[in-house]
């Protein structure tokens, strides 16, 4: 009992920082049909950012600041780096994020250097928060599901209820026609580009201390933002939403669940010492996102909720 | 009756001599390169780097099969070259501990043949399910498969030998064309041979009627189907053939290295074939050769020189998507194409410009760099070119980097600008 409420609470709280990290891309790839690769690398400089700016001064004023550079640093990527690609087709820019992914994690390991740093929860969250079954709940877990659930309510509110995000949704699925009609796609598309990169920042900041801040991170974070975008399909935010959920879910599920496939398929024969039975639950579950990437490409190509195929 | 249609019409046909030169040539001269090699009494490092220089060299062009003649951009390419190698690898061992039987008789000399059929086994059963589509689905589907295997290569200890991989002795088994296999420069002719083997039949299959139906496919898939053809079978039988191809390369390494570890299917030599090819240029069949000539020079000699050396990989790979989307070989065949047509006398200053441009620009980058790394390393070790010592406190430092950068840049938009106008 006390496993599946550890469980849910921390996988709706993964799942939140999934959809954080990719929702950016959702946007970015629905408008642009460009596939950030180096969208993970974003959220890592969100991160080291919020690391560095929390030495000199505070987590608060990082909280709020290392988003907006790392946007603007995205925004200037676009203009100066993807645009110039933009002519030469779908796979230049495809291929004009895996380099920036290379670059910026070359230089996060020059200038941070290759161990991971010491990026901590703030004082002032680091404590427990209630206790349940005997076992003590972080603050800092609750503060991260406030954080991602106020940036959920904000996004719908700019995109559903503004002036701007309506502009925004109809150039997702109709950029020539937003064009036609006197608006200035290009900077849409960068502004867009830049608010992607900021939330994926966001996430960094969050993120970083909850889990760890070293240079792997963009590594191992960047396969699975894809796996949400593709799952939950192009064009929407829902679909994305849906997809982080259930993939930060099956992920701490598995990882509670103490059995081995001998455990399962026993009665099939399948003894505990053979090399296919001894294989965990647990350790597939980083396998889990990437299947569930093929199957889904396989059998529905759409994605969960996606208007159109990628 | 003079039939306007059946008007004399230059024959656009190649001549026999063309087709010698455009076809075979290239391919004798590579030949003979690799033949006149040893004669130079090349050093053990060179006998070292140019076998793997030979097994990048086969292992890009069979990604070139699919990035550039098939359209298809795969990002686990090194799946089909470990999963190749690691069923020579598995040959290796059987050779060795056979007592008669068919591997008794199987010389080592003959395991990219494995590796070949390892890669293509691999690449029917995979691509399968992926060559449905191109584009960006390919794309995925190629990274979701990826990350399964690498997974899968720490799991199953039996097959990928778990962290420390699997190891083999290549001294075994009946020897073909009295080499040993022992020493590198026996290891070299065998080497060579499978390159000419491998380049050969690569150059072969872009010029079947397969070959030439996956560039159809990559241009217009559509219209392919109008003619008869199925593009997801086109696909599917090329993707098949890269796979072997690959494999081959793998078996080639196998032999080589005389070792294998689960790293071999990971994410990071994927990536790394695909910088080779695109830096070579995609849309020439000699680009890639070019590419994993220079990649892994500058893998194995630059790595010694400055630890920042992927990070120059990725800048020389930036540059080549943004400005040169032909890559180096586009570049060479740009310049070599002006004597023929004439226009290299205008074009040469612009060139020599944009090098110089280049060339300051890149100085900037380099002291920024090094300077940075001996920074962040905190030994108190300091970048010291020409006796000149350079911290970030040295006021020279900022200068160098300053006044090269500020420069190059400048000249780079000046030529740029020339050209815009001369165009308009």
């Amino acid at each position: 009992m006390e496993t599946i409420i550890f469980s849910l609470l921390n996988g709706v709280i993964y799942g939140l920082l999934l959809f954080m990290l990719s929702s950016g891309l959702t946007l970015i790839f629905s408008m642009m049909g460009v596939l950030n690769f180096a969208h993970a690398s974003f959220y890592m400089l969100g991160a080291y950012f919020a690391y560095t700016i929390s030495g000199v001064s505070s987590f608060w004023l990082a909280l709020i600041f290392a988003p907006i550079l790392v946007g603007l640093i995205g925004a200037a990527v676009e203009k100066w780096g993807l645009r110039t690609v933009h002519a030469n087709g779908h796979v230049a820019e495809l291929l004009f994020t895996f380099g920036l992914a290379y670059i910026i994690d070359e230089i996060v390991k020059i200038v941070y250097g290759r161990n991971a740093v010491d990026y901590r929860v703030p004082e002032l969250l680091d404590f427990p928060l209630f206790e349940l079954f005997g076992a003590q709940y972080p603050a800092y877990r609750i503060f991260i599901l406030f954080i991602s659930v106020g940036m959920l309510i904000a996004l719908w509110f700019i995109l559903n209820r503004t002036r701007a995000g309506l502009i925004i949704q109809a150039a997702l699925t109709h950029p020539h026609m937003v064009g036609s009609l006197g608006h200035n796609v290009p900077r849409i598309f960068m502004t867009v580009f830049g608010a992607g990169c900021a939330l994926a920042g966001l996430a960094g900041v969050i993120g970083g201390n909850y889990l760890v801040t070293d240079p792997a991170m963009a590594v191992q974070m960047g396969p699975i933002v894809f796996v949400v975008v593709v799952v939950g399909g192009l064009g929407s935010l829902a679909g994305a939403f849906l997809a982080a959920m259930i993939l930060g879910l099956l992920q701490t599920f598995a990882v509670a669940i103490d059995a081995t496939f001998a455990d399962i398929f026993g009665f099939l024969g399948l003894s505990q010492t053979s090399e296919v039975g001894s294989i965990t639950i647990a350790s597939l579950a980083p396998m889990l996102p990437f299947l569930m990437l093929v199957i889904v490409l396989m059998i529905r190509p759409r994605g969960l909720l996606g208007d159109r195929e990628l | 009756m003079n039939n306007p249609i059946a008007q004399s019409v230059a024959n656009l046909a190649p001549t026999g001599g063309q087709k010698f030169r455009q076809r075979v040539l290239p391919l004798i001269i590579l030949a003979i390169i690799v033949v006149a090699i040893p004669f130079f009494g090349p050093s053990r490092t060179v006998y070292a780097l140019l076998s793997v220089m030979g097994i990048n060299i086969v292992f890009a062009l069979s990604y070139n099969m699919l990035l550039g003649r098939g359209g298809l951009l795969s990002f686990g390419h090194a799946v089909y070259f470990g999963l190749g190698g690691y069923a020579a690898m598995h040959a290796m061992r059987a050779i060795e501990y056979a007592d008669g039987g068919f591997w008794a008789g199987f010389p080592v000399f003959g395991l990219p043949i494995i590796g070949f059929a390892g890669g293509a086994l691999a690449g029917a059963i995979i691509g399968w399910p992926s060559c449905r589509r191109a584009g960006t689905p390919f794309a995925m589907i190629s990274l979701g498969v990826a990350e399964l295997i690498a997974a899968a290569g720490f799991m199953f200890n039996s097959i990928f030998g778990g962290e420390e991989g699997i190891s083999g002795d290549r001294m075994n088994g009946p020897e073909l064309f009295g080499l040993s296999m022992g020493p590198v420069s026996d290891v070299y002719w065998f080497i060579a041979f499978w390159l000419v083997v491998g380049v050969g039949g690569m150059y072969a299959f872009t010029r079947t009627p397969l070959g030439k139906m996956s560039e159809a496919t990559r241009d217009n898939p559509e219209r392919v189907e109008f003619v008869g053809y199925d593009p997801q079978r086109v696909r599917y039988l090329v993707f098949i053939f890269a796979g072997a191809f690959a494999g081959m390369a793998g078996g080639m390494a196998a032999v080589y290295f005389e070792i294998f570890t689960p790293e071999a299917v990971s994410l990071l030599p994927s990536g790394f074939v695909l910088l080779m090819a695109y830096i070579g240029g995609i849309a020439y069949f000699a680009g890639p050769v070019i590419g994993a000539i220079v990649l892994t020079y500058m893998q194995s000699m630059l790595s010694d020189f400055t630890e920042a050396w992927l990070l120059y990989l990725g800048l020389l790979f930036m540059l080549i998507v943004m400005y040169a989307p032909r890559g180096l070989a586009g570049i060479i065949f740009g310049v070599t194409g002006s004597f023929s047509n004439g226009t290299f006398s205008e074009m040469i200053g612009k060139w020599l410009q944009q090098l110089a441009g280049a060339f300051l620009a890149f100085l900037g980058l380099i002291v920024l760099i090094e300077v940075s790394v001996n920074w962040s390393n905190g030994f108190g070790e300091v970048f010291e070119p020409f006796g000149l010592h350079l911290t970030f406190a040295n006021p020279l430092t900022w200068v160098l980097i300053v006044v090269p950068l500020a420069l190059g840049i400048l000249i780079l938009r000046r030529a740029n600008r020339e050209t815009e106008e001369v165009l308009a």
